[in-house]
């Protein structure tokens, strides 16, 4: 019997979710005054009479103080009426929201119009599993002594079913208005299926059996063509010259290849996995000549990081830099720390929240991945969209809404992070229109790991365990299927590059695996990421060999095929290495806890990867033709600088300056990310130091987030970035330079030891088959080599994103990419001896001097001046490292010297826009006058309102504003004594002003502070 | 006297670690122990003083918050809380755990139709918040704020608006001194009806609240710490202290 369960809000509760898609559709332009309620219900499948499904709702489903339920079994003749019932009709006192703005058709020639939205069958629904396993519990204790058992092990056995839907009362729309409204608004056609109308459902069973059949490619006999065709056809990806190796191969071994044989190899190969591109031979040719890479990373960011290890040799603080799921550093005499960051952009650009949700989801598990298991301790993001007034009209077909890509990326961290009680404590948001069709999602993750746990070495002989969540055909070559292949029935399966995640499960997992690492039950963890357990398996299994019992892995639901159990992505699971003396009591561990944990393989010595499927081996592959049979790539790259122009701003008066001020603070880059910030949990797990939000009124920009790992230590990690695609436009080299200064600076400007700062980089380019494309990257990551070893600051892991570039079709039958800007991400973990010394950018108190430190060049070029003056040119800005190097000495010895009241780096703005946000988050003013800046002006000669321009808006490198007391002024100047630019501009004032005055006195910023904070709050103020 | 405190967690909590070193800190010896323990063996709960239920999105606070723990204890362990608060001893729930304590009807009996007195509902700005408030004591009734008139603390969550059933509940519960904490003037966050922040029973023994008081523990907690002066420790602590005191 199939019943459904409608829940409304009850009559003078707010009609939250129905104000919230009324808000929506008119934000989206979709719709303007829509009248729009909203419920949730659930379809509930079991042998259940109606009294069992009343004590369901209200005992479990319903909460009676603020909602109302509807209950009918859906082959009740008089489901219509139960279900249906006009909002303006009978029911309509009890319906109508009594607050809110909607809820009453004020037009009923019109009728209210329903519409269902699912989450399509085989998509994650966290709810529904957990609901199943809460009717089983709520129904044994309702009608019987039940001894209370295991609640999510008791629904196993048991028949009920659960889905849950989301129920929209529509007034006054055309069919036409309601379809756009439940594709653009309502739901995704990616994860969910629409019901226009009543739910016609009969029953919710998933899935059909399996039955086996061995399929084998006959690879040995194809021509070219034919190779190339089942490439494509069959999803591999793979390039001609690599099909032709594996051809080989099998013509050595006188067979053909199985399916999954050809899957596992075209995985292991993959761009994803290999990151072929960049590892690969590359022939680079700049203006300063010819260079070529036998592996590119290794010979630029790797080689940066070996460098300073053999320069540092005792003193040497990485422990694990690029070979583990993340990089590893020390942190004090008991524990390590480690960072990774992912991206996560194609699956966030079809399905926003989906694609973050599994993102920071399976980063995180990159940390409990790493060495024996880190504890995930706290996760940061960044993201790029195109930006958020991007007119709903103007769009290409297939292409969300940047705001809804906003709200549905932003949802999707929040979700995850906060469910996994890991906050997420870094960020930055960056706006191009490059990327509509292709946003980036980067998703990072910091763990902490005792120093003894930090390594892992699989045993040969040991048990392959996967724990956590059971396999689905999620993520399976990231396209869609079609429920023919998995079911009778005409609904369709999704499951593809999107997913949905379920934080819970993976909570779990965090639990029991650290308490697991701690009682020694494993030798090697990692986890199931992208290429699931052929990925997984096949790396851990490099060295030894390994055999997988492919039909005694867990699945979601009948019918998977032996390829798709091994090939599949699905969320939440980890592999272990576990001895054969430890595998009960690891298994009874998870039990305990709920965790499924299942033996699926062993650890076999003799190199090869054997899978079996019942007694049918169905793939015998050598580890080393897997991992060292891929012919290398060759690619060119070409480098050749834009031709300079020049910036040529003459603004007018003081007026132009103030307004230029104004529109850098509501540009959506600057702007104040509180809208994201306070959904996430950043404070969980009590170790906040540096919040995100700081100052007076708790809303002012910090440079970074301090948190201290160990309760009751003083010992904290700084975590900051650096990112600014606007000068990728320029000189990718100075892009990345910039970039890498940034992420130090922040780190530094709360406090980090600059000696113990470490990053990492995340290269997402455009189509790197272009050699112009590629070599704007190799020019990049020769930055990044260059400016790591003299800044002393190692990368210790990495990723990249290659491909993204969106094909639109202009309608007229033309087709042309749009490629994003070349967006290197540095992600900076720097450490801070004693929290206690932290140091904040809100200003203090009235009559402190305000010192500017560091070299303003007239580097204008990708500034955001340019940017909202819309003005082109200019020199983009370069770092002197050895300078910086000095400067970052001196801040920090004087913060740690406590001569440091506040103080803030100098980014997109400059000078300007740094005071302006020191002022607004302290509450106070300042007075500041630029005649005594220390400038490297310039080659051009400037008027002297150009200068001033320059002086308050140019983006020059490793700079600072410090707020020092009078009594502390001396002390803190002769720190700066020499080489090191340190200047006295002016002080702190009472009351809610901002005055600059420019070189030659006259005034040229004069602000209310409310008026900028307001300009600065407003924009994202969602 | 040695004091023990069990704070429990349950799939999806995720502040145990932090509440059981506010207990350590406030001088009780905190246990972090799995619900599944206790359902399997409710007498492990007699070894305790102090139950406390701590934040996090228990089962992902799947369907509503705190609403699937909170029907565990209401199903299997009803009888040995009622024990357990009847011997003296202490119950507290913070965040999800206040949810918890709502929906299994062990801070508020239910009703004689099976309903629930009260909720903890969307916040009204319909998403999760994490910010600090200003928190009044608003009755001498629980022991947990004993000797506290005011406290900043952060609230963090999604489910965390105060609605009473009918009027007739929440005249009641004031009348009896039940409302114990509340959200300062203007600082409400969440929409609570009358402000409420916390709420405890009738004995002032069991006592659930929103925000946090493990967040604030030590000074460099506080979002303020690195400009105004703070005290040697955070204002959460008093609320364990006086938990551990109430034995001494």
């Amino acid at each position: 019997m199939l019943w459904q369960i409608d829940i409304y809000p009850k009559p003078g509760q707010p009609n939250r979710s129905g104000a919230l898609v009324a808000g929506q559709a008119a934000e989206l332009g979709l719709a303007s005054g829509l009248q729009c309620i909203a419920a949730h219900g659930y379809l509930i499948e079991g042998d259940l009479n109606r009294e069992q499904i009343q004590c369901i709702a209200s005992d479990l489903l319903l909460d009676s103080v603020v909602e109302v339920a509807r209950i009918g079994a859906t082959s009740d003749p008089e489901m219509g009426r139960i279900f249906n019932p006009s909002p303006a009709g009978e029911h309509d006192a009890e319906l109508a929201p009594a607050t809110g703005t909607t809820g009453r058709n004020e037009n009923p020639s019109h009728p209210w119009r329903l519409v269902h939205v699912l989450p399509k069958p085989g998509v994650m629904d966290p709810v529904a599993q957990s609901a199943e396993s809460a009717i089983v519990d709520s129904l044994a204790s309702d009608t019987s002594n039940r001894a209370p058992g295991h609640p999510r092990g008791a629904a196993r056995g048991q028949a009920v079913k659960v889905r849950t839907f989301r129920k929209y009362w529509l007034a006054d729309l055309q069919d036409g208005q309601l379809r756009t409204l439940a594709g653009k608004l309502l739901a995704n056609d990616a994860i969910e299926q629409v019901i226009l109308g009543p739910l016609l459902f009969d029953r919710l069973e998933v899935g059909s059996r399996y039955t086996f059949r061995k399929v084998i490619v006959p690879l040995r006999e194809l021509d070219d063509a034919a190779l190339a065709k089942q490439s494509k056809e069959g999803q591999l990806y793979l390039s001609l010259v690599e099909m032709k190796t594996i051809q080989a191969h099998f013509q050595e071994l006188g067979r053909d290849p199985s399916d999954v044989e050809l899957e596992t190899i075209a995985q292991t190969w993959s761009e994803h996995c290999s990151h072929k591109t960049l590892t690969g031979r590359i022939a680079y040719r700049d203006e300063h000549g010819e260079r070529q890479f036998e592996n590119m990373l290794k010979e630029t960011i790797f080689a940066a990081t070996q460098e300073l290890r053999r320069q540092w040799g005792e003193q040497d603080w990485c422990v694990s830099v690029f070979k583990d799921n993340a990089g590893v550093v020390r942190f004090d005499e008991r524990f390590n720390v480690c960072f990774k960051v992912e991206t996560h952009n194609h699956p966030s650009a079809l399905e926003p929240y989906g694609g973050a949700n599994t993102g920071l989801g399976g980063v995180i598990r990159d940390s409990l991945g790493t060495g024996l298991g880190a504890k995930p301790i706290c996760s940061t993001d960044v993201f790029c969209f195109a930006p958020p007034d991007t007119p709903a009209d103007s769009l290409p077909a297939g292409v969300l809404h940047p705001r809804r890509v906003m709200h549905g990326v932003v949802s999707g961290v929040r979700d995850y992070g906060n469910r996994m009680g890991i906050p997420t404590v870094n960020g930055a948001v960056y706006f191009d229109p490059r990327y509509l069709g292709n946003p980036l999602v980067y998703c990072g993750s910091v763990g902490l790991i005792p120093r003894d746990k930090s390594f892992k070495e699989p045993q040969p002989g040991d048990s392959i365990v996967a724990v956590g969540g059971r396999t689905g055909r999620d993520g399976i070559h990231g396209a869609t299927f079609s429920s023919a292949e998995l079911t009778t029935d005409s609904e369709s399966i999704s499951g593809g590059a999107v997913q949905i995640g379920n934080a819970i499960t993976e909570k779990m997992v965090v639990d029991v695996v650290l308490e697991a690492r701690d009682r020694e039950l494993f030798n090697a963890i990692t986890d199931c990421g992208a290429g699931g357990f052929s990925s997984s398996v096949g790396e851990m299994g490099e060295g030894i060999g390994a055999e997988v019992w492919l039909d005694r892995c867990p699945v979601k639901y009948e019918g998977l095929s032996y390829a798709e159990i091994w090939i599949s992505e699905a969320q939440e699971r980890m592999l272990l290495s576990v001895p054969a003396d430890k595998c009960d009591e690891l298994c009874a561990l998870c039990a305990s806890e709920g965790v499924e944990a299942t033996v699926i393989g062993r650890f076999v010595p003799g190199g090869r990867l054997k899978l079996k499927f019942r007694e049918h081996e169905v793939a015998d592959l050598t580890m080393q033709f897997l991992h060292a049979g891929r012919p290398p790539v060759v690619r060119q790259a070409v480098y050749q600088p834009p031709a300079q122009r020049l910036f040529q701003w003459t603004p007018a008066s003081t007026r132009d300056h103030n307004e230029t001020l104004r529109r850098i603070l509501g540009s959506p880059n600057v702007a104040s990310k509180h809208w994201i910030i306070r959904q996430y949990d950043h404070e969980v797990q009590a170790g906040s130091v540096v919040k995100p939000l700081v100052g007076a009124a708790n809303d002012g920009p910090s440079d970074a987030a301090v948190v201290r790992p160990v309760l009751g230590g003083h010992r904290g990690i700084a975590i900051a970035c650096g990112m600014n695609p606007r000068y990728g436009d320029f000189d990718t080299y100075h892009m990345a330079a910039s970039a890498i200064d940034e992420a130090i600076r922040n780190c530094l400007a709360v406090g980090a030891d600059p000696g113990r700062i470490a990053i990492l980089d995340n290269f997402c380019w455009g189509n790197t088959d272009q050699s112009e494309t590629l070599g704007s990257l190799v020019r990049a990551a020769i930055a990044c080599h260059d400016c790591a070893v003299r800044f002393g600051t190692p990368f210790i892991s990495g990723k990249d994103s290659l491909n993204n570039e969106f094909r639109l079709n202009d309608g007229q039958g033309n087709t042309r990419s749009i490629a994003i800007p070349p967006s290197l991400l540095i992600s900076a973990i720097g450490q801070v001896d004693d929290v206690r010394k932290c140091v904040t950018m809100d200003l203090k108190s009235p009559g402190n001097r305000l010192y500017i430190i560091g070299i303003t060049g007239d580097e204008m070029g990708g500034s955001h001046a340019g940017l909202v003056r819309n003005l082109q040119g200019g020199s983009v800005p370069q770092v002197n490292v050895e300078l910086a190097r000095q400067i970052f000495a001196a801040v920090h010895a004087a913060m740690q010297a406590g001569l440091v009241r506040a103080c803030h780096d100098l980014s997109e703005g400059g000078l300007a826009v740094a005071i302006a946000e020191m002022c607004f988050a302290g509450g106070l003013g300042a007075s500041l006058s630029l005649e005594n800046m220390p400038t490297a002006l310039f080659g051009v000669q400037l008027t002297q309102r150009e200068m001033d321009a320059t002086l308050l808006f140019s983006e020059s490198n490793s700079r600072f504003v410090c707020e020092v007391s009078q009594g502390n002024a001396a002390a803190f100047e002769s720190l700066f004594a020499g080489a090191v630019p340190c200047r006295s501009l002016g002080y702190v004032t009472h009351g809610n002003r901002l005055e600059i005055s420019g070189q030659t006195g006259a005034p040229c910023i004069s602000a209310l502070i409310d008026e900028l904070k307001e300009a600065w709050k407003k924009p994202l103020d969602w | 006297m040695l004091i023990r405190a069990c704070v429990l967690r349950a799939p999806g909590t995720n502040c145990d670690t932090e509440t059981a070193y506010a207990f350590e800190r406030a001088g009780a010896r905190p246990d972090r122990v799995h619900v599944n323990r206790v359902l399997e063996a409710p007498g492990i709960l007699d070894d305790y003083q102090i139950l406390c239920l701590p934040g996090g999105f228990s089962y992902g606070d799947d369907i509503a918050a705190g609403r699937i723990l909170g029907n565990q204890l209401r199903h299997h362990l009803a009888d040995c809380l009622h024990e357990f608060t009847s011997a003296g001893k202490l119950i507290l729930g913070i965040c999800n755990g206040f949810q918890i304590l709502i929906k299994s009807g062990v801070l508020l009996p239910f009703e004689a139709d099976r309903k629930a007195l009260a909720t903890l509902t969307w916040n009204d700005s319909g998403r999760f918040t994490d910010r600090w408030v200003n928190l009044e004591v608003a009755s001498s009734k629980s022991p947990f704020f004993a000797g506290i008139d005011r406290m900043y603390l952060p609230i963090a969550h999604a489910e965390g608006k105060f609605v009473p059933r009918h009027d007739e509940t929440l005249r009641q519960l004031e009348a009896r001194g039940q409302l114990v904490l509340r959200y300062r003037n203007d600082d409400n966050p969440n929409g609570a009806v009358a402000d409420v922040a916390g709420l405890c029973d009738e004995t002032g023994r069991v006592c659930g609240l929103m925000p946090h008081p493990e967040r604030h523990i030590d000074p460099t907690q506080h979002p303020r710490w690195t400009r105004e002066t703070m005290p040697a420790a955070g204002d959460g602590l008093r609320v364990f202290q006086n938990a551990v005191r109430f034995f001494g």
